[in-house]
């Protein structure tokens, strides 16, 4: 046919076009996805294996006999699966994804090439030592650059994330209070703190008492300094603070803290704000993880692995956790055991062990290559580009939004739901909006000590282009939003895979698995 | 420096716009002692080809797994991991995303997250599982401390022939938690020693299937004993792939499982990133540690997944919470998840069974040696050989011979003169016939 349809057939409009239904429920590349459980079989298998040799089994009676109902998947029909369920998802290489206090920041994909070294990929953990030489002296360099980092003269590298290293300080602490016969009972906590603090802090035996925040969004020293008495152990403070602001009374703290015989664990998941800039060490801390998957770049990977190296003062060394990588005459080594920790120097004291083997090894590999290229000018770049990328967005947004506290801040700004009052639109509703402008949203409700927190956090991996771009999509919402435009927030997201999903019915009756009809 | 897209233009324009005159006005805050004036002492920035050219290097002072004649275990398992997953996980929106917290956007890691759920709790023979965990061993601490939640008692018992890393990292949460932890004195094989210690006081038992010497025994006169004081079982399991062979924990009365679950799409790493899988009993589920992931619809009556219950967790829970836990192992479990879907129901018991039989042959293989005797003969994929002389110094004259022969249990258990002369061995499907037989002719050099 070659008349052409523009002329004989009236177009839809964009709207019409965007609500029709389509026969297979795709839109294009908007691809809906089955569950594994309905388009798999358990005859079909991706892996063409060996046949085993009929050799007998050694496990008579412990053999299983019922069918598991493990679905299988051709090859072709697995990658199909996991293209398109990935292609549901927003990610840091989809575009900007300000989650403030997560630092999600570019992930150089060196990083993964050399992780993927089959001399770091492909070696076990209980390898004779003398055959794993390369990867305890990557450790130990690892170690060595973080210490230099942070100002700090030990480290403790096991822990698996940033949770897992706040328990490897407090413990440390304990460990440190009662080797001097100082067994106290309270943690303090400020009430801007993450929740892991408290539960952290809980989880070691220690009664959490809360600090509360000053009106300039920093931690209320006077009120500080007043429960500071011979029952508490330690107090857990972040730095910047997740306000995003930085600490500014911290030396006076630390003082304040170890005058009262108690310790000072900081909260380093926004180091980020400081390398290069601040060793964390001449603040007078004692402890504080570092999140390699913030700071150092590790990939997010949709909710972990991380990884939580803790530097430690010298008051907390001896007691840092088993096992660690020491450097001698024969090359380098790993301690295990306590007895290896006694020999190699008197003082040790390990308080135990969290993990099994010897931590995040492939976080590892990536934190060094990143530490590797950007180097001692790089890093301090980071933290300043940060931190302008920041108080750049406050500049910007700070005459249509609400900011409850005063900067400049750090790597984060903190915006309040106060510039939406009488718009019956929720921080919650704004967040929506973002994602049909294509953005992450940035983190909602926390911290805890403002109505209606947004906490953004650029990161120093955007382009002035595209900060920009944000800026202005940003501006145009709260305009859409004072101009009582109530449906685009209300109804918002549009245009994702799912519009707003019914929370409150997922865990009051929770479907936690595939059951089949 | 080539990840840093801000160009010295747009940092002074920037400036201006913010009204300060120089970057370190924005750094105002810190107190000036703390301020670094110059460059931290290490190195300057440098290109790609430097620093794959330094980590190259560091990586060839290694000795590969696949590069050698490899049988150790004792909780980190070498499997062949098909080539799609690798490729699967490095997508950028798996890779770049985090914790699906806003789950519109979400959807591709959310429903990922629903079926490994779904595959851990079939594998395991359990009700429900959680999102992952960071590894066997911290999943084995976590599985310990919802027992006392559950049973309001505060004693648990460990059985001796549980990984003794995992035992100490139960003894390390117990140190500052304030719980009681006794082990029993198995060791090999045998439950006789743990039932003495089950009282009316017990929180749980944990015990690890196949144990840490390879063995495969009958836990249900332990699961009778637990039950009957109103304890609960916790069941550990190492090797994941052992699975597709052998009961699941269900069957025999588990009320916890927590296993590691490196051997499926995640490699040896020297020991992480792994995943500690968790599945509990539906009863249970709000005293689970860790992210859940749940079904529900959008407001559009379309099917979709939330993480849900996080009433349990730290974020709003604060000190009150199941957990500190925070992330988890999330691209692990995908990478899990994508490999059991290869795999499928029928993949998975052949890869077991394939494991078995290389096992037992290298089993028979090696205690067919002068001197060397098989101590475990109910076995999956691992066992424990005696050997005439300490173990320690063999496995290190093997690796001269370029043979990684199985872990001294010494390592691990320096304390315990018992085990002095025991090697623990592990086989998998990576064996070739050629590993089985440079192995046995190294070990039988070396014995000679």
């Amino acid at each position: 046919m070659k008349t052409s349809h523009m002329s004989s057939v009236a177009m839809e409009t964009p709207e019409e076009v965007h609500m029709k239904p389509t026969y297979s429920g795709n839109k294009a590349l908007a691809q809906e996805e089955k569950l594994i459980f309905e388009l798999g079989d358990m005859a079909k298998t991706g892996v063409d294996l060996a046949e085993p040799a009929p050799i007998p089994s050694r496990l008579a009676e412990f053999e299983r006999t019922d069918p598991i109902g493990l679905p299988g998947l051709t090859e072709p029909e697995a990658v199909r699966h996991y293209v398109r369920l990935s292609q549901t998802n927003y990610s840091i290489d989809t575009g900007m994804y300000p989650l403030g206090s997560c630092t999600m920041k570019h992930n150089p994909r060196l990083n993964e090439k050399m992780a993927r070294l089959p001399g770091f990929a492909d070696i076990h953990p209980l390898q004779p030592q003398q055959t794993v030489q390369g990867a305890l002296e990557l450790i130990d360099a690892l170690a060595e650059g973080l210490k230099a980092l942070t100002g700090m003269p030990a480290i403790a590298m096991s822990p698996r994330a940033g949770a897992h290293g706040e328990l490897c300080g407090i413990m440390a602490i304990r460990a440190a209070l009662e080797a001097r016969g100082d067994a106290r009972k309270t943690v303090l906590v400020p009430e801007s703190a993450h929740g892991t603090n408290p539960a952290t802090a809980a989880q070691c035996g220690y009664a959490v008492d809360i600090i509360p925040s000053s009106a300039d969004g920093r931690v209320d020293v006077a009120a500080l300094k007043a429960k500071l008495d011979h029952d508490v152990a330690a107090i857990m403070l972040t730095n910047p603070n997740t306000c995003g602001l930085f600490e500014r009374d911290i030396i006076d703290v630390a003082e304040a803290v170890h005058a009262a015989g108690a310790l000072f664990y900081c909260d380093g998941a926004n180091f980020n704000a400081l390398i290069g800039k601040v060793r964390p060490g001449d603040l007078g801390i004692d402890a504080m993880h570092i999140n390699l998957h913030k700071t150092f770049s590790t990939p997010h990977g949709g909710g972990g692995p991380g990884a939580g190296p803790v530097v430690l003062s010298s008051a907390l060394a001896p007691f840092a956790p088993l096992p660690y990588v020491v450097h001698g005459p024969d090359g380098w080594r790993l301690i295990e055991n306590h007895d290896e920790a006694g020999d190699q120097a008197d003082d040790a004291a390990p308080f135990g062990r969290l993990t099994a083997f010897h931590g995040q090894m492939g976080m590892y590999v990536r934190a060094y290559a990143y530490m590797l290229s950007h180097g001692s000018d790089g890093l301090r770049q980071v933290a300043e580009d940060a931190v302008l990328s920041a108080n750049y967005v406050m500049a910007s947004l700070q005459d249509v939004m609400s900011a409850p506290y005063a900067g400049p801040c750090m790597h984060e700004v903190l915006f309040d739901e106060t510039f939406l009052d009488g718009t019956g639109i929720s921080t919650l509703d704004f967040a929506k909006a973002m994602i049909d402008e294509g953005f992450h949203p940035m983190t909602m409700y926390f911290p805890l000590v403002v109505h209606g927190a947004m906490l953004i956090e650029p990161t120093e991996s955007e382009s002035k282009e595209s900060l920009d771009q944000f800026i202005a999509s940003m501006r145009f919402l709260v305009l859409a939003a004072k101009n009582g435009d109530v449906k685009r927030f209300k109804s918002a997201p549009q245009f994702a895979p799912r519009a707003r999903l019914d929370e409150t019915a997922a865990a009051r009756k929770p479907v936690l698995r595939w059951h089949p009809n | 420096m080539r990840y840093l897209p801000l160009m010295a233009q747009d940092r002074t324009e920037m400036l201006r716009t913010i009204g300060a005159k120089q970057i370190d006005d924005l750094f105002k805050d810190v107190p000036p002692e703390a301020r670094l004036e110059g460059l931290i002492d290490m190195p300057r920035g440098q290109g790609e080809l430097e620093v794959e050219r330094a980590l190259t290097n560091m990586a060839a002072n290694n000795i590969a797994a696949g590069s050698v004649p490899f049988f150790i275990g004792a909780g980190a398992y070498r499997h062949h991991i098909p080539a799609s997953v690798d490729h699967l996980i490095q997508r950028s929106e798996f890779l770049t995303s985090y914790t699906p917290y806003q789950p519109e956007i979400s959807q591709g890691t959310l429903q990922y997250l629903f079926e490994f759920q779904t595959q851990v709790a079939l594998i395991t023979g359990m009700d429900v599982a959680n999102a992952s965990l960071y590894d066997g061993s911290t999943a084995c601490g976590e599985a310990v401390t919802m027992a006392h939640r559950i049973t309001k008692r505060r004693k648990a018992i460990l059985s001796g022939s549980l990984h003794p890393q995992y035992q100490e990292v139960v003894r390390t949460l117990a140190k500052y938690d304030g719980f009681d932890v006794s082990v029993s004195a198995d060791r090999l094989s045998g439950t006789e020693s743990l039932l003495e210690l089950i009282d009316q006081h017990t929180s749980c038992v944990v015990v690890q299937v196949p144990n840490f010497f390879g063995t495969v025994e009958d836990l249900s006169k332990v699961s009778q004993a637990v039950h009957a004081q109103g304890a609960l079982l916790v069941v550990i399991v190492p090797e994941i792939v052992s699975l597709g062979l052998i009961r699941p924990p269900g069957d025999f009365g588990a009320d916890i499982v927590a296993c590691e679950g490196q051997s499926l799409g995640v490699g040896l790493n020297f020991g992480g990133p792994y995943l500690g899988l968790f599945a509990t009993r539906q009863k249970y589920v709000r005293h689970m540690p860790g992210r859940l992931c749940g079904a529900t619809t959008d407001v559009q009556g379309r099917p979709g997944y939330v993480l849900t219950l996080s009433t349990r967790e730290q974020h709003i829970r604060r000190e009150k919470a199941t957990s500190n836990i925070c992330t988890n192992s999330g691209l692990c479990s995908l990478a899990w998840t994508i490999h059991m879907t290869l795999l499928g129901e029928k993949g998975y018991r052949q890869l077991a069974r394939l494991n078995h039989q290389i096992a037992v042959q290298l089993a028979d293989d090696l205690s067919s040696l002068k001197g060397v005797e098989l101590l475990t003969p109910v076995f999956f994929n691992e066992f424990t050989l005696r050997l005439p002389r300490p173990a320690g110094p063999v496995v290190d004259a093997l690796a001269e011979k370029g043979v990684l022969g199985g872990m001294p249990a010494s390592r691990l258990m320096a304390h315990d003169g018992a085990m002095e002369n025991l090697l623990i061995v592990a086989a998998t499907e990576t064996n070739t016939q050629s590993d089985i037989a440079a192995f046995r002719s190294a070990l039988g050099q070396v014995l000679s």
